[in-house]
Formats: C-alpha cells, structure tokens, sequence
C-alpha cells in the first residue's frame, strides 16, 4: 500500500506511460490526446463552419472513452491514492516562485495565483486560463501532436517531424517560463 | 462496448499522470527551469521503453490483438508546422503547465478553472480548423 500512497519515482511512470502506449498499439489505435479537440469541435457543430470538421465523429468514440477513462484516473487518484503529502520541489524552484508572488509551490499540485476558481472572474485571471488553453489547442493541432502523439509516439518510432516538434515545445516553453511569466505574474 | 477497454486504459493513465505529479503546474515550471531531473526522466524512460516496443512491432514480434502487425501512422512533415506549431504549444504548456492529457486529469482532481483552459485548447483547435488552408506549413 506505501508504493500506492506514495509519489511515484520517473523510472516508474516513464515506462508505465510506454506500457499505456503499448496497450493502445495492441488494441489496434494510437497514442494521442490532442485529436479529442478536434472532435469537440465536430460534436459541436464545427462542420457547418468549415470542412475540415466535417468527420464522423463516432469513428473517435474509442478516443472520447480514453479521455473519459483519463478524467476518471484523475478522480480516482485524488480521492483515494494521494498521500497528501506535498510535492518534492526543488527548494530553488520553491524560492523563486515566492519570488514570482506563488506562495506554498508544492503544497498543492496547482498554484491558486492561477487555478483558484474565483480567477474565471478577474479578467487576467480569464485571460491568463484561456490564452493558455488557445496556445496548447492551437500549437498542437498546428504541429500535428501534443507530448503523447509527438514526444512519446513520434521520438520513439524516429520521425523528423516530431523531432522538430518537440524541439519547438521546448523554444516555446522556456521562452515562456524564463522570459514571459516573469512579467505576466 | 467493445471500446470499453479504452475507458481503462484512460483510467491507467489518469493514475500514472496523476502519481508521478506530471499534472503538477510545478512541476512543468521546475522542468522548464532545469531544477529537477523528474520530467526529463519521466519523459526519456517512457520515449526509451517506447523505442523497444517500437522495434518489436516493426519485426512483428508484438502483434496486435487481431494478429496483425502494428503500424505506426506517419506523423504530417512541413518545417513551419513543426516548428512553429510547436513552439505556440510550448508556450501554452508552459503557462497552464498542462498538455491536453493532464488537463483531463485536473478535471477529475476537481480543479473548476481548467475547464477554462480546455475551453481554450478547444477554441484553438477550432480557429486551426479555420485557417489550417491558409496556414503555412
């Protein structure tokens, strides 16, 4: 039961990730999440406005039932399998955040300056959760992938492609963490 | 309900996502700042492990469950797709410190506000749809 309450160390999750995408090759699919937006979009109507979502989106269903399998994982993990116990931060990465105004980084997996459910309604606070959310959404249908569909999938079967995406992942994420938090926060 | 089992695949990788903090906002910052070896790592081992599983599906020594041999889908080529593409995801990633995966998983922990983010992510996927014609890729 300790192994269960307790963090789990990389060399546990990185190949327990590999054995997610072993069992979606087995079951005849591919690892990917990104795609799942695209077929939000087509169950909302999105093809009325353009062709590119004019698909069926039943032939998806398999990969709605993975997000809602993910969804369940996270409600499952955070009522019956956390310890409680705070995340194990660098102490470097702890003091700069105070720095930054994100008090007790590690107390909770979100920082509240960010997550708190009263920011919906501040108008940065807004901003701040949607641009964020437009730039994933739309990075990565542009690049064709997110971390699973690029990152795991497209590095481990050696394509250039995914390659050059995550080496774009990276520009974009320590732009954002080095340069660009600083002054939103 | 033969996709059934997708549903518990999902829920396994909730947990994973879950356990090992990768849904953590933190720790996304601490990996974009080089204070921690616990994405670098998470991420490289399961890149690793794939890489072998890789290799068996191409000798057909792993088939799937029909008996066929595993193809891996060709990723879409094109220099500014990648690039560009990616680094406008990187930026997000950073800032929401959630790839579309963990954002699911935040939905479970019960966080309201990253409803937000995935309305966003699927406006975004929605204005590519738009313009994918006139994007350069």
């Amino acid at each position: 039961m300790e192994f269960i309450s307790q963090p789990w160390a990389w060399y546990v999750a990185g190949p327990m990730i590999a054995i997610v995408l072993l069992l979606l090759n087995y079951f005849g699919r591919g690892f990917g999440v990104s795609s799942n937006l695209e077929t939000f979009c087509t169950i909302g109507g999105a093809g009325k406005v353009s062709d590119y979502f004019k698909k069926d989106w039943k032939t998806q269903t398999w990969s709605l039932l993975f997000v809602v399998g993910i969804i369940a994982g996270g409600y499952i993990s955070s009522h019956y399998l956390m310890s409680g116990d705070p995340i194990a931060l660098n102490p470097e990465t702890v003091s700069e955040l105070a720095e930054l105004g994100f008090a007790n980084a590690g107390q909770s997996y979100v920082p509240s300056e960010i997550f708190a459910t009263e920011n919906i309604l501040s108008l940065k606070g807004f901003a701040i959760l949607i641009g964020a959310g437009f730039m994933v959404g739309f990075g990565a249908r542009y690049a064709g992938g997110c971390t699973s569909g690029h990152a795991i999938t497209g590095l481990s079967s050696l394509q250039l492609p995914s390659l050059l995406a995550v080496i774009g992942f990276f520009a974009g994420g320590l732009l954002m963490t080095w340069y660009i938090i600083p002054i939103i926060f | 309900m033969k996709n059934i089992k997708f549903l518990v695949i999902g829920v396994l990788f909730g947990i994973i996502l879950s356990k090992s903090e990768v849904v953590s906002w933190y720790r996304i910052y601490e990996m974009f700042k080089f204070q921690s070896f616990h994405m670098f790592g998470i991420i490289g081992s399961a890149v690793v492990v794939s890489m072998a599983f890789m290799q068996l599906f191409k000798s057909g020594s792993i088939k799937n469950f029909k008996g066929e041999n595993i193809i891996t889908k060709e990723k879409k080529k094109g220099l500014i797709r990648t690039l560009v593409g990616g680094t406008i995801f990187g930026l997000g990633w950073a800032l929401a410190g959630a790839c579309p995966g963990p954002m699911f998983v935040l939905i479970g922990h019960g966080i309201t506000a990253i409803l937000i983010v995935l309305l966003g992510a699927t406006l975004g996927a929605f204005i590519y749809g738009l313009l994918s014609k006139k994007l350069p890729h």
